[in-house]
């Protein structure tokens, strides 16, 4: 059985190397491509900067207006450059200060490319936005309240038979929406947030 | 030189007729006689812009005849038409820019729509003004009323994507008592560029040897989201404004050409889909987004355009 369409690139990580975080501050009226498009080459410098394992906050917190093409180039061209295997850096996106406002180009611009993204939004806390299969977003839901789990407690909360909950695990971190760490732990990225 | 009468009341539905007057030969000067106008919505202004412009293209420049009530060319005036009709037409009548500047129903004066910095400067202008029309008179709860901009931008956007040539935008408030009974607002988007057929033909015509033309493209553009370009994560706004104005019961619709497409809601009894319409080049889009009501909210969906 397989999980959404991205195939799963093994990869692993020691936590603690994962300390260099970029934040991706943005302002006011996010509007047409050539602003997304603008924003996206800044925040790719930045990683740049940082060298080859990132995590990156992008912080919609004053965010007033984000339109669609905006959406587009910001937030899917930029998630679809770091995901695949010839990725220029490790880097994981995580998405905070999201208002109702935001949330509708953002999830659809990330359905449109078949794309998930973890994101804090007002109120729910950690969410999963995207497409994700349903089991992926069991599997995913768990990890978050675990914080760090393997493969055996996730499908243990879950339900699931644990070949299945390894596969929605790997193809998750495939989708760098959870890290796999090095001892065969997965882990939620709002975990990272915390860590210092 | 031919004479082009405006209706009284000149808005999308009046504005077929108006394009039909230009019909016959394209190098007789026109005059469009607006004397006896006595209502013009965003629509019908962009779209006289847009006639006048056609007019215009073979012709000598157009006479426009202004209407004979002072307090038409006032709003006129007030909604920035004459900047933008100067150019375009051979005025005969007085004008003057209105000295007050108090609460108005204008959201957004006639703004020409070159550059994506211009698509910028129409959000800024009218986002927190939007928020309040929308939130006070419209009653629409704070986080729908944030997406007003967005459908604004997407459908701005729209001109500077796909048009290949420069275009308008108006936005006004205003109360439909005869037709809804309740206030609503309207958007209007134009331009007078390649059209969807054109800019569509490219990547697209092939798929319909057999009937490709303005109907075809407007539904591969409005029902499909197609777009001449191959990133896929290009033709969204188009679909979403669709979703949005669903969500407001609002009706919007796109004329390009000879055709004209629209979701249309229950309490509109317009066509879907109009085929075999007058010409004119470009595009014009129009939406209209009435004021929330309980039965508004508990509306179905709109009767959406395209061949069966």
């Amino acid at each position: 059985m397989s999980y959404g369409p991205a195939p799963v690139v093994p990869c692993s990580f020691d936590l603690s190397t994962l300390a260099p975080r970029s934040v991706a501050s943005l302002f006011s009226h996010l509007v047409t491509r050539p602003t997304g498009r603008a924003l996206r080459l800044g925040i790719e410098s930045q990683i740049d900067e940082l060298g080859s394992i990132c995590l990156s906050v992008l912080d919609f917190t004053q965010v007033v207006v984000l339109d669609y093409s905006c959406a587009d180039e910001a937030v899917a061209k930029l998630i679809q450059r770091y995901i695949g295997t010839d990725r220029p850096a490790d880097v994981f996106f995580v998405a905070r200060g999201l208002g109702e406002q935001h949330r509708d180009p953002i999830e659809a611009v990330l359905a449109r490319h078949e794309l998930a993204l973890a994101a804090e939004i007002d109120g729910p806390g950690f969410v999963l936005l995207g497409t994700a299969a349903h089991a992926e977003r069991i599997v995913w839901d768990a990890l978050e309240r675990a914080r760090s789990a393997d493969a055996t407690g996730i499908a243990a909360a879950c339900g699931l038979a644990v070949a299945d909950a390894r596969t929605a695990l790997e193809s998750l971190a495939a989708r760098r929406v959870v890290l796999r760490q090095a001892n065969q732990r997965f882990s939620a990225l709002s975990a990272l947030l915390e860590s210092p | 030189m031919k004479i082009v009468p405006l209706p009284a009341s000149l808005e999308e539905r009046t504005f077929d007729p108006v394009v039909r007057g230009l019909e016959g030969d394209p190098a007789e000067r026109k005059l469009f006689d607006a004397s006896h106008l006595r209502w013009a919505d965003p629509y019908g202004m962009l779209g006289l812009l847009c006639a006048g412009s056609f007019a215009a293209v073979e012709a000598e420049k157009p006479v426009l005849r202004l209407p004979e009530s002072g307090d038409v060319v006032g709003y006129m005036a007030r909604m920035g038409f004459f900047e933008h009709a100067a150019a375009i037409f051979e005025i005969h009548g007085a004008w003057k820019r209105p000295r007050f500047e108090g609460p108005s129903e204008v959201l957004l004066e006639i703004t020409a729509i070159r550059s994506h910095a211009d698509v910028h400067d129409v959000v800024d202008r009218v986002n927190e003004q939007g928020l309040a029309l929308l939130t006070r008179q419209l009653q629409y709860p704070l986080k729908e009323a944030f997406q007003f901009s967005v459908v604004l931008s997407e459908v701005c956007q729209n001109v500077i994507e796909h048009a290949e040539a420069g275009g308008w935008v108006a936005t006004q408030t205003y109360t439909w008592a005869k037709r809804l009974g309740r206030r609503v607002v309207s958007i209007a988007v134009m331009d007078l560029g390649v059209g969807f057929r054109a800019s569509l033909a490219a990547s697209h015509a092939a798929r319909h040897p057999d009937r490709w033309d303005d109907a075809a493209a407007l539904e591969a553009a409005f029902l499909h989201g197609q777009t001449r370009f191959p990133d896929p994560g290009r033709g969204q706004g188009l679909q979403q404004i669709r979703k949005q104005v669903g969500r407001w019961s609002g009706r919007v619709s796109i004329r390009s050409g000879t055709a004209r497409i629209a979701d249309v809601p229950d309490w509109d009894d317009g066509e879907p889909l109009e085929e075999g319409i007058p010409f004119l080049p470009g595009a014009q889009i129009g939406i209209i987004l009435p004021a929330r009501t309980p039965q508004a909210e508990a509306g179905g969906s709109p009767r959406t355009g395209g061949r069966a």
